[in-house]
């Protein structure tokens, strides 16, 4: 998906010279055709997120529309103030992407695993927080991006779901995408790990339940809609993230659905709920570790629909 | 080029600093009155920076009241926010907004917040308050300029304590990396920070050699000499091709002799009898 956003950003700043690239000194390899076509439109601003968040604010209140990259948790919560006082209560147009999101680093230690950002960030006011599944999606919104004002989060994991978009789709900030029909159970996912629902989809199908399919690319602006109607529509809702489910997307649509008096037949949120992970391996191992995976999912649905959506909490929090 | 913003009166006496002097004056007054009315603090921060930006609207910053967002504008950002009451009295005095608006600082329903804020505020270019923001955004305007060729300069006030701030010297860095000749970053050290002076907080000196260090070019003034501030301030760049740092030896609370020099003043609201002699002491200033 990172590779996604650059060539992306690519076209869209040949059009547009208003746009720039910050980048906090990370990106070896991946902007530097980027940083080569666009020199007046590149800057590394070095190891200095705070610095890089105020000066992207400078640079949009003059008229800029300015993206700042770094990986993980740098761009985020490194400056967090500076996001909340600087972009946020100006409605400064820059655009904060962090890519390796998740535990996509997930090697590294914790340091790199970007497992709290979507509660902290969509919690700002007017920040659109946006969380591609797939490489299709990474491009359309960043297009959709550089056309949109105002502060916004893209947020880009390393694993890509298939591209399941129709010829003609039309992406939309802020509507979700249904990409599998099913009445028995709605999953809704946001970010790469859309890929685990599809497979658990899969899975259950070989047991006769029906999955419907939604990617949240959008965390907010939240489709509330959707989400109503699949409340109504199919037999519950599982939320999939990964991502600490204390207010990220299993937060924001409880939240979203109680309040609209929407409720689903059953409720379970996946994603991280054991703290921080000490334990360490690649992305997909530690979705399996975590009880993401495909197959922990399709388990989860089927104990919901047995009536006994507490044992995947059980489980998880052992 | 547009004038200066504060125009000297028709009436104004032979000095050349008059005006500013007078500006600086009345700040004080209102800030005075501001803090007592509201049981709000950071007077003493007011009254430090009070003839900087007497200076700066009087003398050095280009733009136009009755039109806040005139492009070629020079930029302030005033980085110490919690100085907010003295640059709302500045702004007012200049025409930017109704003086009368001033009463309403720190009052339920108004939008003068005692840490700055450009919401619905014209002539604030930036919301500042939580410290070591205000030099980053001035380098992005600063940086702006510089890609569209505007002539424009920025100019960026900052406080002693805010340079204990480690996103106060990450601007730094980058200022004189890129050469911002536009930007002109003032710190007004008045020695006092929130607790305790600056020697026994965390000793800053020496303090112009470490923004020399840091690549920029450096002077020293009179933080109250409004000649002398003029003078330096009408001299930026002091280099070709360096930011420009000005530090600028205040007094806290200066103005009204009982609160210079003293950490009470930095929370203190000047009520009853203490605020009778502040005002008639500042009142008999010339």
């Amino acid at each position: 998906m990172r590779d996604a956003f650059i060539r992306s950003l690519t076209e869209v700043a040949a059009r547009d010279p208003a746009i720039l690239l910050l980048t906090g000194d990370l990106g070896y390899g991946v902007l530097t055709d980027f940083a080569d076509r666009f020199p007046r439109q590149f800057l590394n601003v070095g190891v200095a997120e705070q610095n890089m968040t105020g000066l992207a604010t400078g640079l949009a209140l003059e008229g800029h529309t300015v993206f700042t990259y770094s990986i993980g948790n740098f761009p985020t919560l490194r400056c967090l103030e500076q996001i909340r006082n600087d972009v946020c209560y100006h409605r400064a147009n820059v655009k904060i992407v962090s890519v390796g999101c998740g535990m996509s680093y997930g090697p590294l230690g914790i340091s790199h695993h970007a497992t709290e950002d979507i509660s902290i960030v969509r919690a700002l006011p007017y920040i659109t927080v946006v969380s591609p599944c797939d490489r299709w999606e990474a491009t359309e919104a960043t297009r959709a991006l550089a056309l949109q004002s105002g502060p916004t989060l893209l947020r880009l994991d390393k694993s890509s779901a298939p591209e399941l978009n129709e010829p003609a789709e039309m992406f939309r900030i802020g509507k979700a995408r249904i990409v599998r029909q099913g009445r028995h159970v709605t999953l809704v996912a946001t970010g790469g790990i859309l890929g685990e629902a599809l497979t658990a989809a899969d899975l259950l199908a070989s047991d006769s339940i029906q999955c419907r399919v939604i990617s949240m690319h959008t965390i907010k602006p939240l489709d509330v809609d959707a989400l109503i109607a699949s409340a109504t529509e199919t037999g519950g809702i599982v939320t999939i993230e990964e991502h600490t489910v204390e207010g990220g997307l299993g937060g924001a649509v409880a939240e979203n659905l109680l309040e609209a008096g929407a409720l689903p037949g059953f409720f379970l949120r996946i994603g991280l709920r054991s703290g921080f992970s000490s334990v360490i391996g690649s992305q997909q191992y530690l979705r399996h570790v975590h009880g993401l995976d495909a197959t922990a999912v399709a388990q989860s649905v089927r104990s919901c629909l047995a009536g006994s959506p507490h044992q995947y909490v059980a489980r998880a929090c052992a | 080029m547009s004038a200066t913003i504060f125009a000297p009166s028709t009436d104004a006496s032979g000095s050349p600093h008059s005006h500013s002097r007078e500006l600086a004056r009345r700040v004080r007054i209102h800030v005075l009155r501001m803090t007592s009315r509201a049981g709000a603090s950071h007077i003493g921060s007011a009254f430090s920076s009070a003839d900087i930006l007497a200076v700066l609207y009087g003398h050095v910053l280009r733009g136009r009241p009755t039109d806040s967002r005139w492009p070629a504008r020079d930029r302030f950002v005033l980085s110490k926010g919690h100085a907010g009451s003295a640059l709302y009295a500045v702004l007012a005095e200049c025409g930017f907004f109704a003086v009368e608006r001033l009463e309403t600082f720190y009052q339920d329903g108004s939008e003068l917040c005692g840490h700055v804020s450009h919401q619905g505020i014209p002539g604030v270019e930036v919301s500042t308050g939580s410290l070591g923001h205000g030099l980053s955004i001035a380098s992005g305007m600063a940086f702006a300029a510089h890609l569209g060729s505007s002539s424009h300069r920025v100019f960026t006030l900052l406080s002693d304590g805010e340079c204990d701030e480690g996103s106060t010297w990450e601007p730094a860095l980058f200022a004189s990396h890129h050469c911002l000749d536009n930007l002109v970053a003032i710190i007004d050290f008045n020695k006092i920070q929130s607790l305790a002076p600056v020697t026994d907080t965390l000793a800053l000196e020496p303090l112009a050699s470490k923004w020399t260090s840091f690549g920029w070019a450096v002077r020293d003034v009179d933080g109250h000499d409004h000649g002398a501030l003029a003078r330096v301030l009408g001299a930026v760049p002091f280099e070709k091709g360096k930011p420009s740092c000005l530090i600028a030896h205040t007094v806290k609370g200066k103005g009204v002799a009982f609160m210079e020099d003293t950490v009470l003043w930095h929370y203190r609201a000047a009520r009853g009898e203490e605020f009778d002699r502040a005002l008639a002491e500042l009142e008999t200033t010339e």
